[in-house]
């Protein structure tokens, strides 16, 4: 099993860096109409009301995956400013605390950033019903993720996708020194 | 040919590989137009009441909302279609009536707007690794 995914992680590199590359500048035409995507109606009556993808987009940082975004930076050197709550007494709760996994066969260690997740999320969208609030205490695997669960659930439907093998297997054990598990006082990365 | 060595669980890996591989190297294994990716379509009664199916495109509502403000606040569960939402509920201010009101945003009559899917089009994700891996929509991808 693990063999096949390093197999796959390999062959992944290699596909990733001979297909396209992300362009500097991108154009709204990186984004399909609305009427050509496959799910709206071009017939239905309100489709010119809605906002095609690529105005909107085209104006954020750049990547080369899902929807072709950097959603973190865009929100912390304020592109987007999207609203924390519309009930007022909601409480916003970050956690700077990075969480680094190390069974990760013989690819690179995973990092687990609480403060890009909550700047987004609640808590409560992840404990305890995704995740149990101790390191190591879920236990999940690669093939779970894949299978939509634990990290899988919003990463390869709404967040970058996993085939992004390297931006959570973002630790190199050859370099890396410390222990695994919850990391003091992290700060994400730069 | 004999019997296999390598055994089922790990056979359906390797097909499952294969898959991704293919995914990887751009060939496309269900023809299918590029929708944007997190668009949800929930169709589990628009398609029988003679409507078109609703589309809510992420995109757009994350560049206004944080996850956390439908998914913590108004109680939206991770699953494409598994919240139950109908018209009675949406005018009564729940789900997508929380704040298309007429308030936060646009209110109900504008029917069209929402209900923008090819008709017959399932309940999914659009753009979902899960629905790409076994080339169907993948409902079931939310917790239970
Ligand atoms: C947290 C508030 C909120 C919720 C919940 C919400 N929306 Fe919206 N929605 C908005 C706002 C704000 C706009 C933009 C309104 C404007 O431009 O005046 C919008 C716009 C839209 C648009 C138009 C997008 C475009 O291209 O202009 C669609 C379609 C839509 N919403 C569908 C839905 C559906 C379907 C649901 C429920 C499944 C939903 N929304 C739930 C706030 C919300
Ligand atoms: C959303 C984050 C994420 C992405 C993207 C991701 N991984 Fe992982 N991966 C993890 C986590 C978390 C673990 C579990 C580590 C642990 O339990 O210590 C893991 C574990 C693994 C393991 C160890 C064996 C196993 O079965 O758990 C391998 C090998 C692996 N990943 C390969 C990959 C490859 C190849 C890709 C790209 C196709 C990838 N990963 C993409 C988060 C991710
Ligand atoms: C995107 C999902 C997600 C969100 C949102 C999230 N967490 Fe976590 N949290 C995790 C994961 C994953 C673990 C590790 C679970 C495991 O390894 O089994 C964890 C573990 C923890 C731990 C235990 C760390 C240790 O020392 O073992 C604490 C404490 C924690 N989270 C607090 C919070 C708080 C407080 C919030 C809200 C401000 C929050 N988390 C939001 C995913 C999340
Ligand atoms: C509840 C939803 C959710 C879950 C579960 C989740 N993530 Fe994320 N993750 C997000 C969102 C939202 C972002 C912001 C970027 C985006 O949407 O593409 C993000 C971003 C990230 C980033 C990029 C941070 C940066 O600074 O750019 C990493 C790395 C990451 N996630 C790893 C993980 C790992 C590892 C797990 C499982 C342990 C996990 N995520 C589980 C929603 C989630
Ligand atoms: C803010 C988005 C939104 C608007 C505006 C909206 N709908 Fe809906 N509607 C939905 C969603 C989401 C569902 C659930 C879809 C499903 O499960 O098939 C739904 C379901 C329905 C259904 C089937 C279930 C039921 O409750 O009967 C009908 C019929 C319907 N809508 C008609 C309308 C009409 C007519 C209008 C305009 C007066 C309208 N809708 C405006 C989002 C919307
Ligand atoms: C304006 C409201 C709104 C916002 C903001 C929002 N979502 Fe959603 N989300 C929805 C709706 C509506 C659905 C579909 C629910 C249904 O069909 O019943 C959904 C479904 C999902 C699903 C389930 C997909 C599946 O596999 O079935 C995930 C995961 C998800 N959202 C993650 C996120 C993340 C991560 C963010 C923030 C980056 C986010 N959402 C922001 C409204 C929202």
């Amino acid at each position: 099993m693990n063999a096949l995914l390093k197999f796959l992680a390999v062959t992944w590199t290699v596909l990733l860096w001979s297909t396209a590359p992300v362009p500097a500048v991108a154009g709204p035409e990186k984004w399909s109409p609305l009427e050509k995507d496959g799910l709206h109606d071009p017939q239905g009556p309100a489709i010119h009301e809605l906002q095609q993808p690529g105005e909107a987009l085209s104006q954020m940082p750049p990547d080369s995956v899902g929807n072709q975004v950097r959603w973190v930076e865009a929100l912390r050197k304020g592109t987007i400013n999207p609203r924390t709550n519309i009930l007022p007494e909601t409480k916003i709760q970050v956690l700077d605390q990075d969480l680094i996994y190390g069974n990760t066969g013989d690819n690179w260690f995973v990092l687990f950033p609480h403060k890009a997740h909550t700047e987004w999320l609640d808590c409560a969208n992840c404990h305890e019903r995704i995740f149990k609030t101790k390191f190591g205490a879920t236990g999940f695997k690669m093939m779970d993720i894949l299978a939509g669960k634990a990290c899988g659930q919003c990463h390869g439907a709404v967040s970058f996708p996993l085939t992004e093998c390297r931006r959570c297997h973002s630790i190199d054990p050859g370099t890396f020194k410390g222990k695994l598990g919850a990391q003091q006082a992290a700060g994400g990365k730069p | 040919m004999g019997k296999s060595h390598i055994h089922k669980p790990k056979r359906n890996f390797i097909l499952w590989l294969m898959a991704l591989l293919m995914l990887a190297s751009g060939v496309e294994i269900v023809p299918q137009a590029q929708a944007e990716y997190g668009d949800v379509v929930i169709n589990n009664q628009s398609d029988k009441a003679g409507m078109r199916p609703p589309i809510f495109p992420h995109w757009f509502h994350r560049i206004r909302f944080r996850c956390k403000v439908c998914h913590a606040d108004l109680g939206f569960k991770f699953q494409a279609g598994g919240n139950q939402i109908n018209m009675l509920k949406i005018i009564d201010g729940e789900f997508c009536g929380a704040c298309h009101n007429g308030e936060i945003a646009w209110s109900v009559e504008n029917c069209d707007v929402c209900h923008s899917g090819k008709p017959g089009t399932p309940t999914q994700v659009h753009g979902s690794t899960v629905q790409k891996l076994i080339g169907k929509p993948a409902p079931a991808a939310g917790q239970k």
